[in-house]
């Protein structure tokens, strides 16, 4: 880390350096964009995976916190830029150095009002057009009446704003056109059985070509940020379930870990194990669920049936144990709820007695079909470079050649003591991105394994305080999800409730992605490419 | 008269003291011999087939995916239908959260719905808002929004709820008035007129 320091503070003499749980560079905003694109193109810190942009209301000032990590090593970094204009917040776009900084900072101008120089899209991402005030903003007025509900079709725009800086400095706006004049666009979503939720696809079509897909979403934005700042540490796990409610033990722990790292809680070893376990069962759990869902999209209903059976299994072994089908709340802060149910060793090995069997049963039934081979070989390829570039982590990352697995780049609990391959591919299309996943049950199976049989004895939960109050500080986790790097940013003044909790979700990118990825496939496709990405909207949303 | 669906027992079923209303307003009403013998008919063959719309928008739509598949099986109760298009579906299960954006869409949707249509508000969310009730982009429970005719609490509930309460609507479809009452627009108008809308 310290060459880090002494390469960009020489560099960069303006920058000033803070050691939290990540490096973190404090820069004046004109010289953002010069400092991402060195951290990005140098060889030595080659940052070329924006993880997400924290906006921040520190009440005098607003800003960002860019979250940065590596395709190739392990650091990470973090850049801090503020302003202190609170009429006219106005920062500089990194988008030309990450792609997937357009979207992200979308979401911090819809939230904080913040907007950025350069970048090409500053519409609202979740709320309406008309929507009064910036939602995580500390002085938002929450007073119902000045955003109702309303039963009448929002206002839409077919245009956005860009505010571009000119050669003398000076911000100039302008007005730019979505789509083209004569584009011919087709209305998908939000009320679509294909779209795995309430997203929405604006689509521009040439023919049956697909031009170009405006993502249109917010349909189940709930606001999970702002609901966290009113709310206990404790208390805020429970919205994990409820994002991505297939991985929702993954993110339990990684909201468990960073509070946990923060309060300075040292897990037993019976709970680490344990969570590794449920962990592995919910991935096994979502990828059956990913089978299903995918291959009724491709009209192949009889494998929902096949792949929900392996599911329904699963589900049982976590409702003997956290007592529900869905919703767990099996993770608290210090280790877990509940001990295991007496007979969760013998489910569980007859779980990974049947599931070689099972997967070999898919494999007979769908992968090898020549209907399937057709529809999904060379469809929708994501170039390795391109994952990078629009930080598409997860199965459909691996599946593009990019080793992005959380588990092998940053382990936490105890992944650095199991052995197990990183499942990656080449090819990058949506065949890879199914067949990726098949091979990550296998693996998630082996994890279980080598674990199932040594469950040590113990505590199930640390001693932690009834009011858990953080220190003053900031800190940052990453965990695998099913769906990709899901990472929490924490930020604490000292109190029982979180200053600050930004929840940094896999699907966002996915659903980011879609544009790129679908422009010049027919529209038949966006049904094959959608359904491989397995983007969970709520997740997105939160 | 005793209701009942699928041989369950009566006394099995929560709630007849609703059912048993509905009965008695039904009889007090009086109907004709011939309509009265036709409406038993139509009712049992509508009770028996209630297609869904495929609509859901979060955690609670999973399970009702897997009330759809082979453990659960909603086929042996005639609800496996399920439909993407509201015009062809009798009922909405709202499985899961309406969000102020959602808010028309999903009005919409209700509005497409063929008479006579009915409204299961499935999960926390739909009936109150549920744990993001004090969120600043959630309407709290769709209950103002259409009328609702079962509720289905439950974070997310369990599909054996779910198939409860569809069994509650069955019930009730099976004791309604279907020449002249329920096939009416106006049935729902008196609610509109009592919930307005901004």
């Amino acid at each position: 880390m310290a060459t880090i320091q002494e390469k960009i503070s020489k560099l960069f003499p303006a920058a000033t350096f803070e050691q939290a749980d990540t490096l973190q560079i404090t820069i004046p905003d004109a010289q953002l964009q010069s400092l991402a694109r060195t951290l990005r193109d140098d060889a030595d810190l080659a940052f070329d995976f924006l993880v997400t942009i924290v906006g921040m209301d520190w009440k005098d000032s607003l800003g960002c916190i860019y979250y940065l990590a590596s395709s190739t090593h392990a650091n990470t970094l973090a850049i801090k830029v503020s302003t202190t204009d609170r009429e006219n917040p106005m920062l500089h776009s990194v988008s030309e150095v990450w792609t997937i900084a357009e979207i992200f900072e979308r979401e911090v101008y819809d939230f904080f009002g913040i907007v950025f120089i350069g970048n090409k899209d500053m519409r609202r991402l979740f709320l309406n057009i008309d929507w009064v005030g910036y939602p995580l903003r500390k002085d938002y007025d929450t007073n119902p009446d000045l955003n109702p509900v309303s039963i009448e079709n929002e206002r839409q725009s077919d245009g956005t704003d860009m505010y571009l800086e000119n050669a003398e400095g000076k911000i100039e706006k302008k007005h730019r056109l979505i789509f083209e004049k004569d584009d011919f666009v087709v209305n998908i979503g939000p009320q679509h059985p294909a779209t795995h939720g309430v997203l929405r696809f604006r689509t521009a079509v040439d023919g049956e070509t697909i031009k170009k897909i405006d993502v249109y979403m917010g349909y189940i934005h709930r606001g999970v940020e702002k609901l966290c700042e009113d709310l206990t540490y404790p208390q805020t796990l429970h919205f994990m379930d409820r994002l991505d409610y297939f991985a929702a033990h993954n993110y339990h722990h990684g909201l468990c870990l960073c509070i946990e790292k923060a309060a300075g809680i040292e897990v037993p070893r019976r709970a680490q194990v344990i969570r590794v376990i449920m962990d592995e069962l919910s991935r096994i759990a979502s990828h059956c669920l990913f089978i299903g869902t995918f291959c009724m999209d491709l009209g192949a209903t009889t494998m929902l049936f096949y792949a929900l059976r392996v599911r329904e299994q699963i589900l049982d072994i976590m409702d003997k144990t956290c007592g529900a089908r869905m919703t767990f709340n099996y993770d608290v802060i210090g280790g877990v709820m509940a001990d295991l149910d007496e007979n969760f060793v013998a489910d569980v090995k007859a779980l990974l007695a049947v599931l070689p069997k099972n997967i070999k049963e898919y494999n007979k039934i769908f992968t090898g079909n020549v209907i399937t081979k057709n529809r999904m070989e060379g469809v929708g390829v994501l170039s390795k470079a391109d994952a990078i570039d629009y930080s598409v982590t997860g199965p459909s990352g691996r599946a593009s050649g990019w080793a992005c697995d959380g588990r092998k780049t940053h382990p936490y609990s105890i992944y650095s003591e199991l052995d197990f391959e990183q499942v990656v591919m080449e090819e990058g299309d949506s065949m890879a991105r199914f067949k990726c996943r098949m091979k990550e049950i296998e693996e998630s199976a082996r994890i279980i394994e080598q674990l199932i049989d040594n469950i040590p004895a113990g505590d199930i939960c640390a001693k932690v305080p009834k009011v858990l109050k953080l220190p003053v500080g900031k800190w940052f986790q990453m965990v695998e999800g099913c769906r990709g790097v899901f990472a929490v940013y924490l930020e604490s003044d000292g109190s029982t409730k979180p200053y600050r909790l930004k929840i940094a979700p896999p699907c966002l990118p996915l659903a980011a992605v879609v544009d790129h990825i679908t422009s010049g496939n027919k529209i038949a496709d966006l049904i094959t490419i959608g359904g491989s990405l397995d983007y969970i909207v709520p997740d997105m949303d939160r | 008269m005793e209701v009942t669906t699928k041989s369950m027992p009566y006394e099995a079923w929560k709630d007849n003291e609703y059912i048993e209303k509905l009965v008695q307003e039904l009889q007090e009403n009086g109907t004709n011999v011939i309509v009265g013998t036709f409406d038993k008919l139509i009712n049992w063959g509508r009770s028996n087939s209630i297609w869904p719309l495929t609509f859901a928008t979060s955690c609670c739509g999973i399970e009702f995916v897997s009330l759809g598949a082979a453990r659960f099986d909603m086929a042996r109760f005639g609800w496996e239908v399920a439909r993407a298009s509201p015009r062809q579906a009798d009922f909405m299960m709202v499985a899961g959260t309406i969000v102020n954006r959602m808010v028309p869409v999903f009005r919409r949707l209700y509005d497409q719905l063929a008479e006579p249509k009915y409204v299961i508000a499935c999960g926390g969310c739909a009936i109150s808002g549920g744990p993001f009730r004090k969120s600043y982009h959630v309407a709290k429970g769709i209950g103002d929004i259409v009328p609702v005719d079962v509720f289905v609490p439950g974070c997310p509930p369990r599909p054996e709820a779910m198939i409860y309460g569809i069994m509650q609507l069955s019930r009730k479809i099976k004791v309604e008035k279907f020449f002249g009452g329920v096939n009416r627009q106006e049935r729902n108008q008196k609610f509109f007129e009592d919930h307005p809308m901004d």
